[in-house]
């Protein structure tokens, strides 16, 4: 029971790195109809800078906020330079410039700090403040602060007028404009935000895995297995989705199938869900007028 | 008096053929191409050093594999990030006939066809439900758990684990050849037949089924195309390829190992096609020459700046990034876009 | 000064011309009409006077061109537009699509006075202001979308085929509150319908439009008597 216990909360700490990056995801989805693959590249991206100030001598929170305002600048001007010119190309345009942006940061990123090893500070105390060995410090502290992250983005999004601002012209951007709603200045809100999102899941993810170029790829693709899990057209959906896919991450490989087949788990997920209930738990099914 | 046999005959295949550019005819031009294409394919290897040999031959398997992922994607519009999948089933078949069974070496590309025949097939049918962005999707996660599959502790004894295979090349059996052209000229000529089956297959009904289908699926069920047996087809016959060249790739790289065939292969079978041109079939080769000398050109501008710094190496791919975005800004329909562009600006009626 | 001065207006969709050089004006506090068959330019003339569509020509809102602005500026300048098909917002509630109505406004005060008086215009939406705007029914989301404009206290809301897809009944009390918030609110409309008859009676000018021309103007009593609108448009 204990084990149980234990590899449930365990998931839940790395399901809040998936929550994230599905709730980054969805976010992007649903303000351009595109997944942006590149979403794992530029969280590490936002890593390491995160690690470069710290190494440079910057307190870790002082440098987690400056990171996450860095990259809050870098994805709206990603989305102002790189994705605004193509807002109206064809699909494999839009896959094919995600796949680039995937390879530019992950290059950028070993050439300017190499492709070794490094490790990533854990911001959380080294012993729980209670006695238990269900949860290690640092992912109960993993846990807190996404919550917390999601909390304000909820309140952010519901309670906010920008937040409504943003939630219109994702739904429909000709209503929104008719409103005076800058749709433009949304979509770049959006992406800012989703890299910001990004970055948090980053800097959380990387004491555990040691921050190296290539660690986010197998990582996102259980984000996006946690959005299409939860449902690509809800937000919530995703970042249940993400919680729960972390979950069963831990349950299947400790019951099922071992370590070694995590990613082809997440694989079978993802096409399973699509194939069956393509709407996911909480999202809606869209309807393709003929 | 000039009488009506005294005029030039149109081409009743295609009215275009009549034009020329610089004073020459355009299906003279292409024939001119196509005959110098064929005239370097077959004597450079005689003359260049072994590793630019197995530089062409690579450049050839690489072709191959980009025409494979261009016959799904260029002409049938199913979009695939998962094509590393099927060129690391086509290797390993390869390598593990080869090496467990003792197949004949240069036999192992039929099986290793047809397997990834069959499990492209499979994948095409789930694949039947999921439309452009979704299946992009899946394929991404194919493409990503593929070498952890390969990894797996279950399956060592077959695919020999983390360490891999070896593949030795065989010695040649010409004497006026050695191993490294040998190898080359039995690709070319498997590239030759495999191109003239895809260059068939895409002229014909089936060809324009897949077209159809690829630009209005809706309309094309209504006329009557059995659109899921077509798209499963073309993701077997795309599989297929792709697994061939895999199975030659095997061969020429003389080793199969998992962190081959990992997630940024299928990115560069995608660049190959995108930056050759869709739905082309010389554009595969042009796609196939990209991959393969483009990090070579770029290395050694890089060298020019940084020296030999190793990661100063990683900017390679900073500069295909770039590359293809620049592709999809400026030249959406790629090099075989550019040149087709070309000739509809400069090619003129005799006469005009 | 007129509200809004058109001038040989003309507007593209690509390639095609909808629009070929028309040229109306807006008195303030008017209702006024644009009638014609479908395909005659309607919906493109509301369109176009928003930025929705490439134009040629010049459309001037109280003495500025506007033409070749962004949308979301027109909309701040006061000029509302209640879309075919409604436009709403589907997954947020009643009340919040009325506030993003006033998104462009930031007189707090003044806008919980409008909400208010939106609402007592439109009792039925103050019953259901917390429900998705999805479920409502057509009838009380085409009040939602004149609702929504009204939040923006605009000088000029312009209407396109208000009267669509409703119950006869549904569509004489929609049209009967617009009178009331031309009359009480001094908000002048542009109103682009089908239903010749409603038009004409809620408008005092109308105009016809035929394949992107103007072919005639006046109004609303004279068309309404004219031979050829009789014919054409009225049935009789």
């Amino acid at each position: 029971m204990d084990l149980f216990l234990q590899q449930t909360l365990d998931g839940l700490a790395t399901g809040a790195i998936y929550a994230s990056l599905a709730l980054a995801v969805v976010m992007i989805y649903q303000a351009i109809d595109h997944f942006n693959f590149a979403q794992g590249e530029m969280a590490m991206f936002s890593t390491f800078v995160a690690w470069q100030l710290i190494a440079w001598g910057m307190p870790f929170w002082f440098a987690f906020l400056i990171c996450l305002v860095l990259s809050f600048i870098g994805g709206m001007l990603i989305e102002r330079i790189v994705f605004a010119p193509i807002h109206d190309a064809p699909v494999l345009s839009h896959i094919v410039v995600f796949i680039a942006l995937t390879l530019i940061f992950n290059a950028l990123a070993g050439f300017i700090w190499d492709f070794t090893i490094k490790e990533f500070p854990s911001p959380f105390p080294a012993k729980l403040p209670f006695e238990t060995n269900l949860i290690g410090p640092h992912e109960l502290g993993v846990v807190v602060i996404t919550l917390f992250m999601l909390g304000l983005i909820y309140v952010f999004f519901r309670f906010t007028s920008v937040g409504l601002a943003m939630r219109a012209a994702a739904a429909n951007p000709i209503s929104a404009a008719l409103v005076g709603i800058s749709v433009k200045k949304m979509l770049a809100l959006g992406w800012g935000l989703a890299a910001l999102v990004g970055a948090v899941a980053g800097m959380m993810i990387a004491p555990k895995v040691y921050l190296e170029p290539n660690m986010m790829l197998g990582i996102l693709l259980y984000g996006f297995a946690g959005a299409v899990v939860g449902g690509l057209t809800s937000p919530g959906g995703a970042v249940i989705g993400g919680f729960l896919m972390g979950v069963l991450e831990n349950l299947a490989g400790t019951y099922v199938i071992g370590s070694e087949l995590k990613l082809t788990f997440a694989l079978v997920v993802i096409v399973a869900v699509l194939l069956f209930k393509p709407a996911g738990l909480f999202g809606r099914v869209v309807v393709q007028r003929v | 008096m000039a009488s009506l046999d005294q005029q030039a005959p149109a081409s009743r295949a295609n009215p275009a053929d009549s034009y020329e550019l610089y004073g020459v005819k355009l299906p003279a031009l292409r024939m001119w191409a196509i005959l110098i294409g064929i005239f370097l394919a077959l004597v450079l290897p005689l003359v260049v050093s072994n590793f630019a040999v197995f530089q062409m031959t690579q450049v050839l398997v690489y072709a191959i594999a980009v025409l494979g992922l261009n016959l799904l994607t260029g002409y049938n519009g199913q979009f695939s990030l998962g094509h590393s999948a099927f060129y690391a089933l086509g290797a390993y078949t390869a390598a593990i006939m080869i090496d467990r069974y003792d197949f004949a070496l240069y036999w192992t590309i039929i099986p290793a066809g047809i397997i990834c025949f069959i499990g492209g097939f499979l994948f095409g049918l789930p694949a039947l439900r999921l439309d452009g962005l979704y299946l992009a999707l899946a394929t991404f996660a194919l493409a990503v758990a593929t070498p952890q599959l390969l990894k797996y502790e279950h399956f060592e004894e077959f695919t020999g684990g983390v360490q891999g295979i070896d593949v030795f090349k065989p010695d040649s059996p010409v004497e006026w050849l050695n191993a490294d052209q040998f190898l080359y000229y039995f690709v070319l000529f498997c590239g030759v037949l495999l191109i003239i089956g895809a260059w068939n297959l895409v002229r014909g009904r089936t060809g324009r089924a897949m077209i159809a289908i690829r630009d209005n699926p809706i309309a094309a069920k209504t006329m009557g195309i059995n659109t899921s047996l077509y798209k499963s087809t073309t993701f077997g016959v795309s599989g297929a390829y792709t697994g061939m060249a895999g199975a030659l790739g095997a061969i020429v790289a003389e080793y199969v190992a998992p962190d081959s065939f990992t997630f940024f292969l299928a990115v560069w079978f995608l660049v190959g096609m995108v930056v050759g041109g869709l739905a082309s079939i010389p554009a595969a080769i042009a796609g196939g020459i990209f991959i393969l000398y483009m990090p070579n050109v770029s290395e050694w501008v890089i060298a020019q700046f940084f020296g030999n710094d190793p990661s100063a190496k990683a900017l390679i791919w900073v500069a295909f990034g770039l590359f293809l975005i620049f592709t999809v800004y400026v030249v959406p329909n790629g090099l075989a876009g550019l040149i087709r562009r070309f000739v509809v600006m400069f090619a003129r009626r005799p006469g005009e | 000064m007129a509200l809004l001065e058109v001038n040989n207006l003309s507007a593209f969709y690509g390639p095609i011309q909808a629009l070929k050089g028309i040229s109306f004006s807006l008195e303030e506090g008017s209702v006024t009409t644009i009638l014609g068959a479908n395909g005659a330019g309607k919906t493109t003339t509301l369109r176009s006077l928003c930025g929705m569509v490439r134009t040629e020509g010049s459309v001037a809102y109280l003495g500025d061109e506007i033409s070749g602005k962004p949308t979301e500026q027109i909309v701040s300048a006061g000029v509302a537009h209640v879309p075919e098909g409604r436009g709403t917002f589907t997954r947020v509630t009643t009340e919040e699509n009325l506030l993003l109505g006033s998104y462009t406004r930031r007189d707090k005060q003044a806008m919980k006075e409008d909400l208010e008086t939106v609402y007592t215009y439109f009792p039925r939406l103050k019953e259901r202001r917390d429900q998705q705007a999805g479920t409502l029914s057509g009838g009380e989301q085409q009040m939602l979308a004149v609702g929504r404009a009204l939040m923006l206290r605009p000088k000029l809301m312009l209407l396109d085929e208000p009267s669509f897809g409703l119950a006869p009944l549904i569509v004489e009390e929609l049209f009967g509150i617009l009178k009331r918030i031309n009359e009480q609110q001094k908000v002048s409309m542009l109103l682009v319908e089908q239903n010749a008859t409603l038009a004409l009676n809620l408008a005092d000018h109308a105009y016809l439009l035929e394949t992107g021309n103007v072919v005639i103007s006046g109004t609303s009593d004279e068309i309404a008597a004219d031979e050829t609108v009789r014919r054409s448009y009225l049935g009789y």
